[in-house]
């Protein structure tokens, strides 16, 4: 995802344009908002009702103990149902137990921004969330603290009571909840020392995990309405190819087909149930205009990249003189790496149910852009945003994939047209064929060597299709070699202490559509990054553990994720008859994680991955539980792009249609994962992202111990393998 | 479109669509059971996965004609209070991530380890290896498996 710059506020200074009181007339409860500066009045009546304290948007305190805690990024597996309620809970010092968790409705004046992605929910909340909670526990104080006729400083809170300490009284949160809220906000709070946290840094298991083991979870497919019909969009194979006609005939005499229409995406198939529909959709005859994209492929593509790749890019960084430095070097090392377009390939796929009314628009959607979604629909339907509701559903895997809405519009552009409600189902094919991918990219990487083995220069050429000026945004391509910082993340910060740095990067756009797919750029980046100071390493002759090391300052986070990952490895130590180790490190989303991969080489020439050790330095850890699980998802998910699918395009359209063609990791080919994280204090990374990028270098470099050959392009076939 | 008998969690049920109509789409649309999840249409990923007659099926390839008559078990009736041995282990262990796979997930390991309570690694493996996580819980996975295999051992 796009990175910005975010400071984090180090000081407990109440701003009045974050949290504005609301009473409500009535007086039966009081509510404070985020990001309300101008609209509270229409807020006292949605929040304070009920006989509850909401002391902020996301806090609901209930007279019987019960609190609700409202969650507005949204749930993809990534375990924000648990973590960001956490972090209110331990500044509240509420009892966990009784915590529920809701989802938030889309409403940026309430909630601020609720697009999920880049790692960032924890890194761009944690502070928010500390101040809410922190709020809700001073007003509480002072609620007892009134009720007793006591000063403030002799009560304190615990799992939900205020106890006064001298006369042992206590009052629980639901007993004190009326009486805080009639009192001010506070201007200023203190938030806790990290030492005292009780509830931050402990492995709590998920709030959703009852719901998700018996069916109960409900994702959007899942939504039921009455008089629904269901629907599929059929599009063009070929990337930006347009409708010429259909004929539906055959379609129209299928039982239960109810209409077959254009729409901007493509023909819509409307039927009385799925299966209805399915049986429609495949006796529809549509025939296409191609388009302009009919010759791409794959090879054209690679080729394209080469040739863009022989001509200097816009500068992303230049330390030195890294040219000087090359032509003065004793030794020059050079590598071309290749990767490959990437899909989503999310469990559940692309899908929403909306009902579009004259007067009322409500979408139930798995999208990790709700905003976005909601402006998209007012758009569309010419319904003011208010008249847009956007719920969203649990997520069935988003990776980046749900940032785009375009499954949305499908849905929007059906129930308009029908009049009724639908729900809008992508088949696997249609996900996998029309995904944004992730960008094929070419990495051109040069480094010089000293007699001595110092190292003098890095050069690392970035060639690859622009996710942000790229088609995508309808931007005018081919842009003139603008510098796209978000292609280049991972690469021009390189960590090594090398004197003369020098990374570009070269803009290769072309027809097939792509996105964020889970670390986005940083995946290919750390590939070339880390391959190539292996293969330094060895043109040096040195162990790449101590040559990295001696690159990097000491004590640094990278060495010491590094260092840590050895020694649990046994990076030192020999490994079993036939396993090798490799190693790499990256940072990215503010967090730092090195691995170790060890492999062998199966029968057939085929990688066997058997273990990754992965050590995790993500600042303060919210809970350690998740970011484990969010460790080996994200080398899962890593490791099917070493070592299984990929996207291939013939005659401007994506080969691969299901999971046979693209392959993913499965139960027999899972390695061990021994996840290590660092203890700090740190303000917190992200975590949901940065076990990806380290797992491809970490196996290829480890495939080289056991082969001699490096492999340079992914995913590692058994045939590169082949002496 | 015909008429069928189902046998579903326990209740009879009788639902009229056309014979082909995989069973996925019959628990989903017409009995309203959306806890069996449409993955990928072809028997590939086991995100369907419901027991019929105690094996371990994929709905979403199996047409309705075929298994009229049969007993059909989803995740909403493995058991009444989510206590099957395989959802207690579940959540001891924390298993699911995003959640879509997990009802498969779990109706296969349920199928399983009705079989074979006493599984080696390699059983297990073989036994889960058609039904994919992208978010990569096979970690978990395979642990609580190891678990509902020992509780299922205790109880016996």
């Amino acid at each position: 995802m796009l990175q910005k710059n975010y400071k984090m506020a180090n000081r407990t200074v109440i701003n009045r344009r974050d949290f504005i009181k609301v009473v409500s007339t009535t007086g039966a409860g009081l509510a404070i908002g985020f990001h309300l500066p101008f609209k509270n009045r229409v807020q006292a009546a949605t929040l304070a009702s009920n006989n509850t304290f909401k002391p902020n948007a996301w806090v609901t305190l209930y007279p019987d103990e019960l609190v609700t805690i409202t969650v507005s990024k949204s749930e993809m597996g990534q375990g924000v149902w648990t973590s960001l309620p956490m972090i209110i809970a331990e500044e509240m010092e509420l009892d966990w137990t009784k915590v529920q968790i809701e989802q938030a409705p889309v409403d940026k004046e309430r909630f601020g921004r609720q697009g999920t992605g880049g790692s960032y929910s924890i890194r761009g909340s944690w502070d928010k969330m500390r101040k809410a909670g922190a709020i809700g526990k001073d007003m509480l104080l002072n609620a007892g603290a009134h009720n007793w006729s006591v000063p403030k400083k002799e009560c304190y809170a615990e799992k939900g009571f205020i106890f006064h300490q001298p006369s042992g009284k206590k009052l629980s949160y639901g007993d004190l909840s009326m009486k805080a809220a009639t009192l001010d906000i506070p201007k200023e709070v203190a938030l806790k020392d990290p030492s005292d946290f009780r509830i931050i840094g402990k492995e709590l298991p998920r709030k959703d995990t009852p719901l998700k083991v018996n069916g109960s979870a409900q994702f959007a497919m899942d939504i039921d309405l009455p008089n629904m019909v269901y629907a599929f969009i059929v599009r063009c194979p070929i990337f930006g190819g347009k409708l010429k006609s259909i004929n539906d005939t055959k379609a129209r005499e299928i039982e239960g087909v109810l209409d077959v229409f254009a729409v901007e995406n493509g023909v819509a198939i409307v039927g009385a149930s799925t299966w209805a529909a399915l049986r429609g959709r495949k006796a529809l005859v549509i025939t296409w205009d191609e388009g302009p994209n009919k010759n791409v492929d794959s090879k054209t593509i690679y080729e394209y990249l080469q040739k863009r790749g022989r001509k200097r890019g816009a500068t992303g960084r230049r330390d030195g003189n890294a040219k000087r430095a090359l032509n003065k070097a004793d030794r020059v090392i050079e590598a071309v790496y290749e990767l490959p377009f990437q899909a989503h390939a999310t469990m559940e796929p692309m899908n929403c149910v909306v009902d579009v009314q004259s007067d009322l628009c409500r979408i139930w959607a798995p999208t990790q852009s709700p905003q976005q979604a909601r402006k998209r629909a007012s758009d569309i339907t010419g319904l003011s945003i208010n008249n847009v509701e956007v719920n969203v559903t649990f997520l069935g895997g988003g990776f980046g994939r749900r940032a785009f809405n375009d499954f949305i519009d499908d849905g929007l552009a059906v129930s308009k047209h029908m009049g009724r409600p639908v729900k809008l189902i992508w088949k696997r094919e249609d996900d996998m064929r029309h995904d944004y991918y992730r960008p094929a990219s070419r990495h051109v990487l040069r480094g010089g060597l000293t007699k001595n083995t110092n190292t003098t220069a890095w050069t690392h050429r970035v060639v690859a299709p622009s996710i942000i000026f790229g088609q995508m945004f309808k931007y005018p391509i081919p842009f003139k070699d603008k510098l796209d910082v978000v292609a280049l993340e991972g690469a021009k910060d390189l960590p090594y202490e090398i004197p003369n740095i020098h990374v570009d990067y070269k803009s290769a756009n072309t027809a097939v559509p792509i996105g964020w797919w889970r670390s986005v750029y940083h995946s290919q980046n750390a590939y070339a990054n880390e391959c190539f100071i292996d293969e330094l390493a060895f043109a040096a002759n040195m162990d790449p553990l101590q040559y990295r090391l001696q690159l990097l300052p000491d004590d640094s986070r990278n060495s010491n994720v590094l260092k840590l990952a050895a020694k649990k490895a046994g990076w030192d130590g020999s490994s079993p008859t036939g396993r090798y180790k490799g190693l790499s490190c990256h940072e990215s989303f503010g967090s730092y994680v090195a691995q170790v991969a060890e492999v062998s080489i199966g029968k057939d020439n085929v990688v066997i991955v058997h273990r990754v050790v992965c050590v995790i330095d993500c600042g303060q850890t919210v809970n350690p539980s998740i970011v484990e699980a969010q460790m080996e998802s994200s080398i899962v998910y890593g490791l099917s792009a070493t070592l299984r699918g990929e996207i291939t395009i013939e005659k401007g359209a994506v080969v691969q249609s299901n999971f046979h063609e693209f392959e993913v990791l499965r139960m027999d080919e899972m390695p061990e994962i021994d996840v290590h994280i660092i203890k700090s204090t740190a303000t917190p990374g992200g975590v949901g992202e940065p076990g990806l990028p380290p797992v491809a270098p970490a196996v290829a470099n480890a495939v080289f111990a056991a082969t001699g050959i490096r492999v340079r392009k992914l995913p590692i076939k058994p045939e590169d393998l082949r002496s | 479109m015909a008429s069928f008998l189902l046998y579903i969690n326990g209740e009879k049920r009788q639902v009229k669509v056309d014979g082909n109509t995989p069973l996925l789409w019959v628990l989903r649309d017409n009995l309203k059971l959306p806890g069996t999840k449409y993955g990928c249409g072809r028997g590939l990923c086991g995100a369907c996965t419901v027991h019929v007659d105690g094996e371990a099926t994929r709905s979403c390839i199996t047409a309705i004609e075929n298994v009229a008559g049969s007993n059909i078990t989803t995740i909403e009736g493995l058991s009444k209070d989510s206590d099957h041995p395989v959802q207690i282990a579940w959540v001891a262990e924390d298993v699911p991530q995003c959640g879509y796979c997990q009802s498969g997930q779990i109706m296969t390991a349920a199928a399983f380890l009705d079989r074979n309570s006493n599984p080696e690694e390699d059983d297990i493996n073989a036994a889960m290896k058609m039904n994919i996580c992208r978010c990569g819980t096979y970690q978990r996975i395979r642990k609580a498996i190891g678990r509902a295999a020992k509780e299922l051992q205790n109880g016996q």
